[in-house]
């Protein structure tokens, strides 16, 4: 290899190691080492009760693992152990340098604060005081994912799945976060939906160099979003690649039976 | 050995060159990518390179070459160098765990190397393992045996069990693929498909866009199409995107799945021309190209894959 490919690695952006959770006696995940990289998308595909889920709310800080530990380099460049964060230096991460899009919008809007509330929040908990500069800044975003001015002042609760689906996708991007965890966030949405949903995060995902664990079932979310892929069964990574090479020439039983279930369309 | 890249660049590509066994042949490796880049960057972007060369390793590369020469006997007098790409004794099969493990060889000891400016056409009936050996250039596939050593600048690199992100820089840099079929990215539209590779690059839209207009005005597809995503376009429309899209980026080594499978003439002639200036531009092409026609036309050899059945 040559010098100048191994002299300058840059760091990785997020590293886990030996991260397990218990949740009793019954195994959530175990044995799980990755590291991510600023602009990597890194999807984590199985089946339900894969474990898949536990991770992202580890590798998130949302759980506290059984063992092991996740590092994140800082804006400043310092790797620091999530674990020994303090309360108030994780909650500023959460709310800055961080994004979690979240399956059910509900659970990652406020319902009943208004579309460019929800945007201006985030704003505002880092700092953004002027709300002429707010409202303008939430309009920006509102519009980049294609929701339109009028509904600014509306409530989540009146807009479509969709539409909650991006409006999540605003409120998390506009503090320019490096890392976004995503959860299923196109489950559930009708087809034309998902398209548009996940050309958005596409583009998004591709303009900002974004960081991005997406937590998926659906092959086909993976494949065009992720660069990465590991495949989860009964709490352990057993195949982990090059997304298009581990759907192209699955190795593990387990992954070739998922990928010849998908229906081409 | 500080080397002006363009001292080995400007020479006529696939022109003899003398043997020189002192010569560097990572050099050459170098050189032909650097042709590319030059496409692309500044002089000044390209220092660095031609300082680190300073220190390529020269024996080891060489030692390959020479071995490889003797060893397959499919050079025909060719680009004299370092090679872009260096397959060795490369082998694969498919292990199919829901037909009861069942094993299906694909191909064993396939050995072939690939030069700037030449093109090199893999023969063989359908089922001989073609496309999989592309797949494998590209780490789309893994590699069970054997070596896939791609030029890296002043460097062979391992393609086989590479790290996702080698394989991704190589893909962006080094190695391009027009795959048979275009997979089709929902509501992106097929000028945005083309330029893709080159905005990657860090090329800006506006340019990106240009190009791709300009390649997909070669190729005849109508301008009242390219705001519109292909999915919708006919297999012929789909190719020449796909085409476009493959020929517009600027690696030095380009792999080539059925290129002009669904083309009429015109277009075919198109792409053959499109193959003739990349190898003129010293870059190296691999291909599988079932139209005798079109293999004639581009192909300096071919590597009959048959000999590699597993």
């Amino acid at each position: 290899m040559s010098p100048q490919m191994t002299s300058h690695p840059d760091a990785p952006l997020l590293v886990a190691e030996g991260l397990a959770k218990y949740y009793g006696s019954r195994l959530g995940c175990r044995d799980v080492d990755l590291s991510l990289h600023a602009g990597e998308v890194l999807a984590i595909v199985g089946e339900s009760g894969s474990g898949k889920s536990t991770l992202l709310g580890l590798l998130s800080t949302e759980m506290a693992p059984s063992a092991g530990r996740v590092s994140y380099r800082m804006r400043d460049g310092e790797m620091r152990d999530l674990a020994a964060l303090s309360e108030a230096e994780r909650r500023l991460l959460l709310r800055t340098d961080w994004g979690f899009v979240r399956q059910h919008a509900e659970q990652g809007l406020r319902m009943a604060v208004s579309a460019g509330g929800n945007v201006g929040e985030r704003l505002m908990a880092v700092g953004w005081r002027h709300y002429g500069n707010i409202r303008d800044e939430a309009a920006d975003w509102l519009a980049r994912v294609e929701i339109a001015t009028e509904r600014m002042d509306d409530d989540p609760r009146t807009f479509s799945g969709g539409m909650r689906q991006r409006l999540q996708i605003a409120r998390n991007l506009v503090t320019r976060p490096r890392l976004v965890f995503m959860d299923e966030p196109t489950s559930g949405l009708d087809v034309s939906v998902q398209a548009r949903l996940l050309d958005l995060i596409r583009q998004l995902v591709e303009e900002f160099g974004l960081a991005v664990v997406i937590v998926t079932h659906d092959l086909a979310v993976a494949r065009l979003l992720s660069h990465r892929i590991m495949v989860m069964k009964s709490g352990r990574v057993i195949e982990q690649g090059l997304t298009d090479q581990v759907l192209d020439d699955p190795r593990e039983p387990y992954t070739q039976l998922l990928v010849s279930s998908v229906l081409a369309a | 050995m500080m080397t002006d890249p363009t001292a080995t660049v400007s020479r006529p590509s696939g022109a003899p060159q003398a043997r020189n066994a002192s010569r560097d042949p990572a050099q050459d490796a170098a050189a032909g990518a650097s042709i590319q880049k030059r496409a692309a960057l500044s002089p000044a972007a390209q220092e660095p390179d031609a300082g680190s060369r300073l220190g390529a390793p020269a024996a080891p590369s060489l030692g390959r070459e020479t071995n490889h020469a003797d060893a397959g006997g499919q050079r025909a007098g060719h680009g004299d160098g370092a090679p872009l790409l260096l397959v060795e004794n490369l082998g694969k099969s498919f292990t199919l765990h829901l037909q009861g493990g069942l094993s299906l060889p694909v191909v064993s000891a396939v050995s072939l190397a690939v030069h700037a400016g030449e093109c090199v056409a893999l023969g063989g009936p359908s089922g001989a393992g073609k496309s999989s050996i592309l797949k494998m250039v590209f780490g789309n596939y893994r590699v069970d045996k054997g070596s896939v050593l791609v030029a890296d600048h002043d460097a062979m690199v391992e393609v086989a069990g590479a790290a996702p992100r080698l394989m991704l820089r190589l893909r962006r840099e080094r190695i391009g693929y027009v795959s048979q079929f275009l997979r089709v990215i929902p509501r992106v539209s097929a000028l945005d498909v083309v330029a893709a590779p080159l905005r990657a690059e860090g090329v800006d839209a506006e340019t990106a866009k240009a190009r791709a207009g300009a390649l997909l005005t070669r190729l005849n597809l109508p301008e009242r199409l390219w705001g519109l995503p292909p999915a919708t376009f006919s297999g012929g429309e789909q190719q020449r995107v796909n085409v476009a899209r493959g020929f517009i980026s600027t690696q030095p080594l380009l792999l080539l799945d059925e290129p002009t499978a669904s083309l009429d003439a015109a277009n075919r002639a198109v792409v053959i021309d499109l193959i003739c200036e990349k190898k003129a531009q010293g870059c190296g092409l691999l291909g599988i190209f079932h139209d005798a026609e079109t293999r004639d036309a581009v192909a300096d050899r071919v590597v009959d894959v048959t000999r590699f059945s597993a």
